[in-house]
């Protein structure tokens, strides 16, 4: 689970290694004049963001959402189960 | 950014756009290059020349070639492929060319050579046009890349004839 703030921080660290870690491999790679180089620092790149940012790190959830309380909750009762199997007939027949 | 799957598949999406855009780089660079190759191709011997009994003319060469193609590869570079081809012109066609032989070269250490080799392949003419004929011996040259653009050149060596008569 992630916050508003941990979805933004999460896009913002992918992008940014994920371009961080293309200059530094083309920047070597080309540099030792090796292509293979460069591949494998950034294969390495692309696993290391996997690890930081995919994961639903606790880091991500440091403003967690206030879902409302179950007492407040029962004050406004889901739809009847029958009410809602009508109102779903009606669209499908159009 | 609010699931695994969603995480893993912009992931994956900026991940292989920004490879493409690595590899459109690296194939851009190789235009920084510029090659000096050398070749020169020695006719030893010319060991047969026989007309065939459907009318076509073949000659067997016995050849050195020689070249430096090392300046060609870059950190880019697959292979380079190196074909010798004869051309010669006849009245019913302006150029004729006939590949001799050919190579791969997957390294730059192999790209400096010198081969001694009779003809890989058949120099058998359209006809009977070969006796006495002048020709050029055209060192082609295709550098295969890793990722992006090919380039081909090539260098022309005149100044070799076949001989009047069969042998």
């Amino acid at each position: 689970m992630m916050d508003w703030q941990g979805q933004k921080l999460a896009e913002q660290l992918m992008q940014i290694l994920l371009l961080a870690f293309a200059a530094v491999s083309f920047g070597t790679g080309y540099a030792l004049g090796s292509f293979q180089m460069m591949m494998l620092i950034y294969a390495g790149g692309v696993f290391l963001t996997t690890l930081v940012t995919v994961p639903n790190w606790p880091f991500f959830n440091r403003h967690p959402l206030k879902w409302l309380d179950p007492s407040v909750a029962e004050k406004h009762p889901k739809p009847q189960q029958q009410q809602a199997m009508s109102l779903k007939k009606k669209p499908a027949k159009k | 950014m609010h699931s695994f799957g969603y995480r893993a598949n912009a992931l994956i999406t900026l991940g292989v756009t920004v490879l493409a855009l690595m590899c459109a780089m690296a194939s851009l660079s190789d235009n920084l290059n510029s090659p000096t190759p050398s070749a020169q191709v020695q006719v030893l011997n010319v060991n047969w020349f026989q007309k065939q009994r459907n009318g076509n003319e073949e000659v067997s060469l016995t050849l050195n070639i020689s070249a430096d193609l090392q300046s060609m590869f870059t950190w880019n570079t697959k292979q380079v492929f190196v074909f010798l081809a004869a051309e010669y012109e006849t009245p019913k066609n302006s150029l004729n060319q006939v590949s001799l032989w050919d190579d791969i070269i997957p390294s730059k250490e192999r790209a400096k050579f010198l081969i001694h080799t009779t003809n890989k392949y058949r120099f058998i003419d359209q006809g009977s046009n070969l006796q006495g004929k002048e020709f050029n011996l055209t060192l082609h040259w295709h550098v295969m890349p890793k990722t992006g653009k090919m380039f081909a050149d090539k260098i022309v060596m005149t100044g070799y004839r076949l001989p009047e008569e069969y042998r």
